[in-house]
């Protein structure tokens, strides 16, 4: 009988190999994950639909600002252009806050979870390859929404590119983090959606998208500049339009980053 | 016998004041079909995932194939397959990705087109898991604890929820998997389904093996007693109760004579292995003739009963297993 013969004690492996399959893991993660048509809307085409609606909705958001003194960062500035940085911020937080805690409640509600830790891939792998899709989408709807803008509208050169990349990177971050931290805990994809909405529209108002740049009230600015989506929209618009380093953003991107980063995976349930 | 494949010593596990398992021990063959019976919340569940690694003892051993599963629950999941008890999956998988995917984790994969045809999934292979069927989902999800190609596999009520046909058409597939060489430990609330398939079983209640055999061993092992349902017509139930139960004072093979409770004209006898052929010459000798005469086969219920002094109803036990306790993974926290 087999079954006997094969029956000899083994010596103990290390724990499993850990990745093996991880690239079909992600293949399938993505192809499955792209099957929600409104996870793709939201992560892909949502950022460029806005920035298409608000330039030919809303009258003179294509006239560069004259109306600004002269020294000013939005002098000669198109309003549609001062968009930009908010709505780049909102990509990243629609990705991270929107959807993927939804995603891991999805998962933990249906025991996905469970059921990858009775294999000997490390269930930590499925949270590797939906940041990984999540990340690569923010990319591409960003891509697209710069793309589209500049056909269509224009874009202004950042003044200094590399702190507007600086700024996006971490705002990636500390957005993830956030987002992260929500999946960590949340239960119920209901539970998720409402609490990712009860932290994603505040976020989305304090980064200015209802008052981008050159309008936000200094109120909504001084707060705005303590949260993660708020300081990412803020750091972008110096960066692109201004001079000089924003560093209490930055600061504040990074610390959103150091606290709930290791907080999310400490907190991490998988059941 | 061979050295056990599946060794469970004394296990314990409690979730804060509640005692899921209280002291639980077995052995399992290589080869076997293994049953762990019981009802529902009597830590049947929770002796299995314990057994792979999935939760954290509170006392006892667990080993399979003699790894240490607490210590070292990576260095089985080559070689253990886990059918959990709920579907886990995404909705909007196919039959055939889920396959191929979990095909990817392990070292030595079976063929995932050979699997769907062996588990009827061929034509569904390209369907959402959302669409399938429940008995397609289990069948799915058996396939996918073998996809490893393990040695041992857990099947933890596999059954529930399906229609007779499935339940039946399951149970074959279960005999198809072992005759590949697997050893399978079956958890299941369902008498028949573990008299059925397990060539030995322990049963459970509350925690505890109350007792451990094959399925005619335990049944033999019951008192030698046996039992015999007369049914009357209306006008004749009266009399031949009286007539049964001057025989059972006088005739050592006859000890007890009730009338069934539930359905009127039904007199229960029992008594020794030979009680029928005392009732035949008294109920000839008074010219009662029964309608219909049945003997009752003994089967696990009474063997459960016998060994709990309670009627078997898969209700019974605790609640269910408490889902909030934390799961040990390989590379985690353990």
């Amino acid at each position: 009988m087999t079954a006997t013969a094969t029956a000899t004690p083994t010596r103990v492996r290390p724990s499993g190999t850990g990745w093996r399959g991880f690239g079909r893991l992600l293949r399938t993660e993505t192809a499955v994950w792209l099957r929600d048509s409104s996870s793709v809307f939201f992560g892909v085409l949502f950022p460029t639909v806005l920035l298409v609606g608000v330039g030919f909705g809303i009258p003179g958001m294509r006239e560069p600002i004259t109306g600004a003194p002269q020294d000013s960062l939005w002098y000669g500035v198109t309003p549609i252009a001062t968009y930009l940085p908010t709505v780049l911020a909102m990509a990243i937080g629609t990705l991270a806050i929107l959807s993927l805690p939804v995603t891991f409640a999805t998962f933990r509600d249906k025991g996905v979870l469970r059921r990858m830790s009775t294999t000997p891939m490390r269930p930590q792998a499925i949270i590797v390859a939906h940041l990984a899709i999540n990340v690569a989408t923010t990319f591409i709807g960003v891509a697209l929404a710069l793309g589209v803008a500049q056909a269509l509208f224009g874009i202004v050169q950042p003044t200094q590119l590399g702190v507007v990349l600086g700024a996006f990177v971490l705002g990636m971050l500390s957005l993830f983090s956030l987002g992260m931290l929500l999946s960590a805990v949340v239960n119920k994809p209901s539970t998720a959606n409402a609490v990712a909405s009860l932290v994603y529209f505040p976020l989305l108002f304090l980064a200015g998208l209802w008052t981008p740049g050159p309008i936000m009230p200094d109120i909504v600015r001084q707060i705005g500049q303590f949260t993660p989506m708020g300081a990412a929209a803020q750091a972008m618009d110096t960066g692109w339009f201004g001079e000089g380093f924003p560093l209490l953003q930055y600061v504040v991107m990074l610390a959103y980053t150091a606290v709930l980063l290791p907080l999310a995976i400490r907190l991490f349930r998988w059941t | 016998m061979a050295k056990p494949i599946v060794e469970v010593s004394h296990l314990r596990k409690t979730y804060g004041d509640k005692v899921a398992v209280d002291d639980v021990s077995f052995a399992v063959q290589p080869g076997e079909i293994f049953g762990i019976l019981g009802p529902n919340g009597a830590g049947k569940t929770t002796t299995v995932e314990t057994l792979a690694g999935l939760r954290t003892a509170d006392g006892g051993t667990v080993r399979v194939r003699g790894i240490d599963t607490q210590r070292h629950p990576g260095a089985v999941r080559d070689i253990l397959g886990v059918q959990l008890q709920e579907a886990a999956l995404h909705d909007k998988i196919t039959v055939r990705e889920a396959l191929n995917l979990f095909a990817g984790f392990y070292a030595n994969p079976a063929d995932p087109e050979e699997l769907l045809a062996m588990l009827d999934l061929t034509p569904h292979a390209d369907r959402r898991f959302a669409k399938l069927s429940g008995g397609q989902k289990q069948r799915l999800s058996i396939a996918l604890a073998l996809i490893g190609n393990p040695e041992i596999a857990i099947l933890d009520e596999l059954t529930t929820g399906l229609d007779p046909q499935a339940r039946r058409n399951t149970w074959e597939l279960v005999e198809r998997v072992r005759a590949t060489g697997v050893t399978i430990l079956l958890v299941t609330h369902f008498m028949e389904e573990a008299e059925r398939l397990c060539d030995r079983l322990v049963i459970i209640d509350a925690g505890n093996v109350v007792a451990e055999g094959t399925p005619q061993g335990l049944i033999d092992a019951l008192d030698d007693d046996s039992t015999v349902v007369l049914r009357f017509a209306p006008d004749d139930a009266g009399r031949a109760r009286d007539v049964l139960e001057q025989l059972a004072d006088s005739d050592p093979e006859v000890a007890r004579v009730d009338l069934a409770e539930t359905s009127p004209g039904e007199v229960v006898v029992t008594g020794t292995r030979r009680v029928l052929f005392a009732l035949v010459p008294a109920l000839a000798g008074a010219d009662l003739v029964p309608d219909d005469v049945r003997t009752v086969a003994r089967s696990l219920e009474d063997v459960f009963l016998a060994h709990t002094g309670r009627a078997y109803s898969t209700g019974t036990g605790d609640a269910d297993a408490p889902t909030d306790t934390t799961l040990v993974l390989e590379g985690g926290r353990s």
